[in-house]
């Protein structure tokens, strides 16, 4: 008997415009000690359809129809009380945003207690060791002291530790992981997932694991079910759906992704977008958007095909003509597209240079707030980049990656060191002097909601950047130039008299382009642009920055934590740890022999879909360091797998190992 | 006749205009209008707004002074009269000049005082007299009393229930007209609120206002339909009065402290440094005096200039009137704290925003980035806190005017109302009406208002209309 | 910790100093202490030597700033501005215009304002906490819908009809207490039990409202959900985890009033005929008594200020993350 089995599962969430068909006719099962990996992009259902097995809806939802067998027994049959009984003890649940799914205000000790008295009706002496026992059994060290600390005293890693011990405080038969490492660092995220199979492992646990990212799936997950617009398209093993995925969706989702062998080529997109799913389908829910659609698919809803197999997919190609295609199949297509040219004649004269960049915040405590101490945010960065080449700044977050950036752009006012762009210290430049120099530098943000001015048209929005530096001409010209962004962006000029919050946040980052271009830039700072992103729309940014970088020449200063991202669109890498950079050079030297053992580290925790066994996982022991309080000599030393007593006592020196390959390493000195 | 422009007056039309201003830069705007319409789509928003209306519309009406030509004496070029009227006066004529001796309860005939009379055949005797004004028009009080308040106010009512079907009658044609539909479609999604904005609920309240309206109008012709004070004058007279002081006291207050607390709101969240340090410290310093002990201070201060300087005021209208304006200000300097925190707060929060920092990476000046970027992003907390804020200020009114540190004792107020009668319930018999009338006013007055800052709250902070959850145990 | 008590500290002194010259300007510059004894004595038949004598009774008749006749530190100490506003600091306040002091007069007014605060305060923070935990529980059912209602409906009434209603009410038509006055000892619970019901009633609508909200605000966040997924009631939630996570900006609005309870309550008081602060300072104003506003404007800033430093103190009490750090 499988451990949870879901029938048919419907759930609608109540909103002005209709019904929405949240979680529409979604069957699986789990069996036990069997992880089931549910895989969409977000606003798919899979987390509604987490909620619906704890029945936690929001009180806009309601569950339809369908059965949610759990050992047997219909929870969505159980009164409320019965439930309680199921939540937290049979079945418990993880979260993704640790920060803020604990209660601030309670001790570790007293959250982890009310499991254990809910469900095990331990208390005093016996429940305050189970506690430590459970604190040790997700890695937090010296828990007897630990459990009388409040969340905010963790790290976002060892909250995340501190939600797994509370769901396993109920002895849980099933562990609901909704998006656990999502908002955690690379590093961090490779430990908890360790931690996460490991426990699994020890406990003969199931577990539903929901995640927007393959290559995670791919390491924990013995099944594998796909969401699009609220019910499943495609469910198998994991072993099968890696090595040849069926549905033309599941498909399209692999090529999206950026890799480094698609470097010359244009990544895979999927036209179009999510259908509201407030509309009665009358077909598949794909269709609009695939690009193996035929008349059959706008008319009639796709059923299972190949369940008795255990590698069931909806769609009708798999239909009567089975044989035909079970050869072939709706395998991906090559892209056609001619490979963008990235590759200038690189520019004699570095357009950026930065040497010996430091960014420092006072820390002001006692009574008078006087500066007690710096946090050093950025402290010491050199590097240069050249017209049409892209610079990966790589790093975890609070690295100093972004101050980076901003310090860059004289957008923060650097502490010590040089900024030269295009031969002029902007550093020491008169105001009105750097006021002209804006327009040749832009910069693009991370979050597509809050990049754009909510009360103003995306016309004046493009716009602004030309009126604000007088650029531009008359209005007409203007406006001319205006369309002609947009659509530059791939977008239509009749939306330039609409408000931000019609567009998606692919649009948005489109517009956020628009915006920076308009002014006529060689170097645009890119922060982070398609890390809010789905892995389908983040392939159209991508594409739209390469190319882009291919027809006007621009310069990119990328930063971000995404090693494919870097993979696809880089030509050289810098990684930065504790506001230094620590190693750069050409991409390929630092992804394929990366000599610093950080970026070792860091490279091998990115889960990865194609384990060739090339590279150990490394996992990284404990946390980043507060930049306030850096650990003398070489900052990552204590993380370290091969420090030496020598990496205690000084930070290392830079040693090139070739014509452009730096690092800062005492292995290599 | 010359018109007279009070200050009060003078602000009042400014807001006016302000709103007519308002009213078409935010029908240009989708966003704004968007919130508007949600406004539309509450019931409770729409029937307040339909009183605050009604209100408003007395206010204004009030708010057009003149002073009468005195008659001409014997080829002397006549003066003015040094007494100002206000249209409102005009309008109701008799219920101002129809002052009695004393009390006399609502629709009474008699003075609600025994007073000793001589009859004809010498003797005398203590009597309830007759009113000189209210139902003076009856011969036999006994006989035709009953008769007579009846017939009024079927007749008013059945004016109401007519004026009340034209306006319905209107909306439904308009309705049908701009929905393509017959009459009969119109009407039946009006009635079952099938409608995009709350019609049937500003028709509703629009009812029961004619409703009320129209018999204590028919009735207004012959009786005091809420009685008489104690100097005999009409209460009806006097709550209708009241409603402009408690207007302007809740609306000019805000127009005043607006401009420093936005600027100053903005400039200390955007700036920060020094500056913020200074504006946190004035308002941190006028916070900390209690409220009530800084307007008591300041008002007798501005009581004693007043007094000091008699000749500064033409009429005593004039010197009422500034008294009321120096409240609004000492109000609006007192109560401009808390919106400026506010906004200071919420400036700090936009300023690291990405589309600010985008506007700053283009060199865009503080000024530039604060007009453009800044200030239309908390409009909605400004406006959120000046419908907010208005009744509050209605009720403060009555509670300074109580305490003698409100609005001149000349000036018709629902405070000064409640001031002169407040020990009227102690005496023997209850006189009530004034008190009760007052308290139906200002009650519907501040319901409406508060009910209406709901709905204004609900649609422009999304954040607070969706808090509302339910247990999570019913469902399945 | 102790460095940011001694900061809200030192941060006081400033404040009190702004609200010193503050009042100053307001009673002694904008208008003058002429200004004022015209007005005392009446504005028209006043002869000069009355006003001389009128001030001189008061101290008023100094310079206001500098004292150019007097010698030594008594030219800055010899004058209106030192004697009347610089000696608040040391809570000297003067005389009133009746001639007694002011400084007794409050130390004996203190206990009655109290003894109508204090119960009005706790009892009143007791029922709006409950009622406003128990539309929570029921939100989104009629229960919390006619609530809210009642609430909005309540916070339209004006405080003064709730005093002459109760008072009518309770007092005339029932005849249950008195309907004012006051007595020291227990023979006080007689006077007091209807000015605190009614203070207690006058502020349900708006108290329980802003509670309501900032409890709905925290059953959104998602440690409540984490909490209902550990399998406990709504009870548990609601008291263990909610309850605990409002009281942070519960507390904000709440212990600012606390010193302020002292100055009691203007309206209750002169309703009640109770010889508190509140009345004092109502009979100060009405009878245009200017040292005894000034006081009161002072004491009132000196525990506006205590308020915040005790507001600030009491995160301490509930939010780990203030005390830890």
């Amino acid at each position: 008997m499988s451990l949870l089995r879901v029938e048919s599962l419907q759930m609608f969430l109540d909103s002005a415009a209709g019904p929405v068909r949240a979680v529409d006719d979604v069957s699986f099962e789990i069996e036990p000690g069997g992880t089931f990996a549910l895989i969409g992009e977000s606003g798919c259902g899979k987390s509604m359809t987490a909620l619906s097995l704890m029945r936690l809806l929001p009180d806009v939802g309601r569950v339809r129809g369908g059965r949610v067998l759990l050992n047997g027994r219909d929870l969505l049959a159980l009164t409320e009380a019965q439930m309680r009984e199921v939540r937290g003890g049979e079945m418990a649940m993880i979260f993704q945003e640790p920060a803020t799914s604990l209660n601030p205000v309670l001790s570790v000790g007293r959250q982890i207690g009310e499991v254990l008295a809910r469900h095990g009706a331990l208390r005093g002496a016996a429940a305050a060791r189970r506690a430590r026992e459970l604190l040790d059994a997700v890695g937090i060290p010296d828990a007897r002291r630990r459990l009388e600390e409040y969340p905010f005293q963790f790290s976002g890693g060892m909250r995340q530790r501190v939600m797994i011990a509370m769901a396993l405080a109920g002895d849980p038969a099933l562990l609901i992981a909704d998006e656990p490492t999502t908002a955690l660092d690379v590093t961090i995220q490779a430990q908890v997932l360790e931690l996460l199979g490991a426990l699994q492992r020890e406990r003969g646990m199931g577990m539903l694991l929901i995640t927007h990212d393959l290559g995670i799936a791919r390491q924990l997950a013995s099944r594998v079910g796909v969401m699009y617009a609220g019910e499943l398209v495609e469910v198998a093993s994991r072993i099968d759906f890696f090595a040849a995925p069926k549905h033309p969706y599941s498909i399209k989702l692999f090529a999206a992704l950026p890799r480094p062998e698609r470097r010359e080529s244009v990544l895979e997109t999927i036209a179009g977008s999510v259908p509201s799913l407030t509309t009665m389908f009358s077909g598949c829910r794909f269709a609009p958007r695939c690009p193996r659609v035929w008349s059959r698919c706008r008319e009639e809803i796709p059923a299972w095909h190949g369940a008795e197999t255990g590698y069931a997919v909806r769609c009708h190609l798999y239909d009567a003509v089975d044989a035909q295609l079970a050869g072939g199949g709706p395998a991906a297509q090559a892209p056609t597209e001619e490979s963008a040219s990235s590759l200038q004649a690189v520019e004699a004269a570095p357009l950026l240079e930065v040497d010996d960049l430091k960014v420092h915040f006072p820390i002001r405590q006692g009574v008078f707030r006087r500066a007690v101490g710096q946090v050093r945010a950025v402290d010491g960065v050199s590097l240069g980049l050249t017209s049409g080449r892209t610079l990966a700044l790589v790093g975890e977050s609070g690295c100093g990656k972004t101050t980076v950036g901003k310090a860059i752009l004289q957008l923060l006012k650097p502490t010590g060191g040089s900024v030269r762009f295009r031969g002029e210290e902007l550093t020491a430049l008169p105001a009105a002097r750097l006021r002209r120099l804006r327009g040749e530098m832009q910069i693009v943000f991370q979050d597509p909601y809050a990049s754009l001015d909510p009360r103003m048209r995306i016309g004046d929005i493009i716009e602004e950047g030309l009126s604000a530096l007088g650029q531009g001409g008359t209005p007409p010209a203007k406006a001319r130039r205006t369309a002609e962004l947009i659509e530059r962006v791939g977008l239509s000029a009749t939306m330039l008299g609409r408000y931000p919050h019609e567009f998606s946040g692919g649009q948005r980052q489109r517009i956020a382009i628009a915006r920076a271009l308009a002014v006529a830039p060689r170097l645009l700072v890119c922060d982070e642009p398609t890390s809010a992103l789905d892995v389908s729309v983040q392939a159209q940014i991508l594409n739209l920055l390469k190319e882009l970088q291919g027809a006007l020449g621009l310069a990119y200063l990328f930063i971000t934590h995404n090693i494919a991202v870097v993979e696809y669109l880089a030509h050289e890498v810098a990684v930065m740890y504790l506001g230094r950079i620590v190693e750069r050079g050409a991409v390929e030297e630092i992804l394929r022999e990366p000599k610093h053992p950080y970026t070792e580290a860091l490279l091998s925790a990115v889960p990865r879909l194609d384990a060739d066994g090339r590279r150990e996982a490394i996992v990284l022991k404990g946390d980043m360091p507060s930049p306030s309080q850096p650990p003398a000599g070489c900052h990552f030393h204590p993380r370290c797998p091969r420090a030496m007593p020598q990496c205690a006592a000084a930070y290392p020196a830079e040693t090139r190992l070739g014509d452009t390959h730096r690092v800062r390493c005492f292995l290599y000195e | 006749m010359t018109p007279v422009l009070l200050w009060t007056d003078a602000l009042v039309f400014l807001l006016v205009a302000c709103g007519i201003a308002s009213g078409i830069y935010i029908s240009r705007r989708e966003y704004l209008l968007a919130s508007w319409h949600r406004v539309g789509e509450s019931r409770a928003g729409m029937a307040s707004l339909t009183l605050l209306v009604a209100f408003v519309v007395v206010g204004l009406i009030d708010s057009l002074h003149y002073r009468p030509r005195l008659e001409a004496a014997s080829g002397q070029p006549g003066g003015y009269s040094g007494e100002v009227r206000s249209l409102l006066d005009v309008l109701l004529q008799p219920l101002r000049d129809g002052t009695e001796k004393t009390y006399s309860a609502p629709l009474a005939a008699h003075l609600y005082a025994r007073e000793t009379v001589e009859l004809p055949d010498g003797s005398q005797a203590r009597v309830f007299p007759r009113l000189k004004h209210g139902g003076a028009h009856l011969a036999d009080v006994e006989a035709e009393w009953g008769r007579d308040v009846t017939l009024r106010t079927l007749r008013g009512a059945a004016l109401a229930v007519l004026a009340g079907l034209t306006f319905v009658a209107l909306a439904v044609l308009f309705a049908a007209r701009r929905w393509g539909t017959g009459w009969q479609a119109a009407w039946r999604r009006i009635r079952r609120g099938e409608t995009r904005f709350a019609w049937h609920a500003a028709l509703a309240a629009l009812g029961m206002l004619l409703l009320l309206a129209g018999p204590a109008l028919s009735l207004a012709g012959g009786y005091h339909v809420l009685g008489t004070d104690k100097v005999g004058q009409d209460v009806l007279y006097l709550t209708l009065k009241s409603i402009r002081t408690g207007l302007v006291i809740g609306t000019l207050t805000t127009l005043v402290m607006l401009p420093f607390a936005v600027a100053l709101g903005l400039v200390a969240g955007y700036v920060g440094g020094w500056v913020d340090d200074l504006i946190q410290y004035l308002y941190t310093t006028l916070n900390s005096i209690p409220g009530v002990l800084l307007i008591a201070a300041a008002v007798l201060m501005v009581q004693v200039a007043i007094d000091m300087h008699p000749d500064w005021f033409a009429t005593a209208a004039q010197r009422a009137d500034a008294r009321l304006l120096a409240l609004c200000l000492i109000l609006g300097v007192t109560s401009w704290t808390g919106l400026c925190r506010l906004l200071r707060a919420e400036t700090l929060k936009l300023r690291e925003l990405e589309y600010v920092q985008a506007a700053q990476a283009f060199g865009a000046s503080a000024a530039r980035i604060l007009g453009r970027h800044i200030l239309p992003n908390v409009m909605h907390i400004v406006l959120i806190s000046v419908v907010m804020d208005f009744s509050g200020l209605v009720l403060a009114e009555a509670v300074l005017s109580y305490i003698g540190i409100g609005v001149d004792p000349s000036t018709i107020s629902f405070g000064t109302m409640i001031n002169t009668a407040r020990l009227e319930l102690a005496r023997e018999p209850v006189v009530w009406w004034s008190l009760l009338a007052a308290f139906v006013f200002m009650f519907v007055l501040v319901l409406a208002a508060n009910l209406f800052a709901d709905a204004v709250r609900d649609a422009f902070d999304p954040r607070l209309a969706g808090s509302r959850r339910s247990l999570p145990g019913k469902m399945a | 910790m102790l460095a940011y008590v001694v900061r809200r500290l030192l941060y006081a002194i400033p404040i009190l100093i702004g609200v010193n010259l503050l009042t100053f300007l307001l009673f002694f510059v904008v208008n003058t202490p002429d200004d004022m004894a015209r007005m005392q004595l009446g504005i028209k038949r006043v002869t000069p030597e009355a006003i001389a004598h009128w001030k001189a009774e008061r101290g008023y008749d100094k310079p206001l700033l500098y004292n150019r006749n007097a010698e030594g530190a008594a030219r800055v100490t010899n004058t209106i501005f030192f004697e009347k506003s610089v000696k608040l600091f040391a809570f000297e306040f003067g005389r009133a215009d009746d001639g007694r002091d002011i400084g007794n007069e409050i130390r004996t007014r203190m206990g009655p304002s109290l003894a109508i605060a204090v119960p009005t305060f706790v009892l009143g923070l007791f029922v709006t906490v409950s009622f406003a935990l128990l539309l929570a529980f029921f939100r989104a059912t009629y229960l919390d819908f006619w609530g809210v209602v009642l609430c909005v409906a309540m916070m339209s009434i004006s405080s003064l009809f709730y005093i002459i209603g109760g008072q009518y009410l309770v007092s005339k038509v029932w005849h249950l207490v008195p309907i004012s006055g006051y007595a020291g000892g227990l023979d006080a619970m007689r006077f007091l039990l209807l000015p605190v019901l009614i203070g207690v009633a006058a502020g349900i609508g708006s108290s329980t409202r802003w509670y309501r909200t900032i409890f709905l605000e925290e059953i959104g966040k998602d440690y409540v959900r984490t909490a209902r997924a550990k399998g406990l009631s709504e009870l548990a939630v609601l008291f263990r985890h909610v309850l605990k996570n409002a009281l942070i900006p519960i507390l904000t609005g709440v212990v600012v009033v606390i010193p302020l309870l002292f100055m009691g309550s203007l309206l209750t008081e002169s309703f009640f005929g109770i010889p508190g602060l509140g009345s004092y300072t109502i009979d100060a104003i009405n009878a245009q008594d200017f040292a005894v506003v000034r006081a009161m404007v002072f004491i009132g800033s000196v525990l506006y200020i205590a308020g915040l430093l005790l507001t600030d103190l009491s995160y301490t009490l509930v939010d780990p993350r203030v005390r830890l750090q």
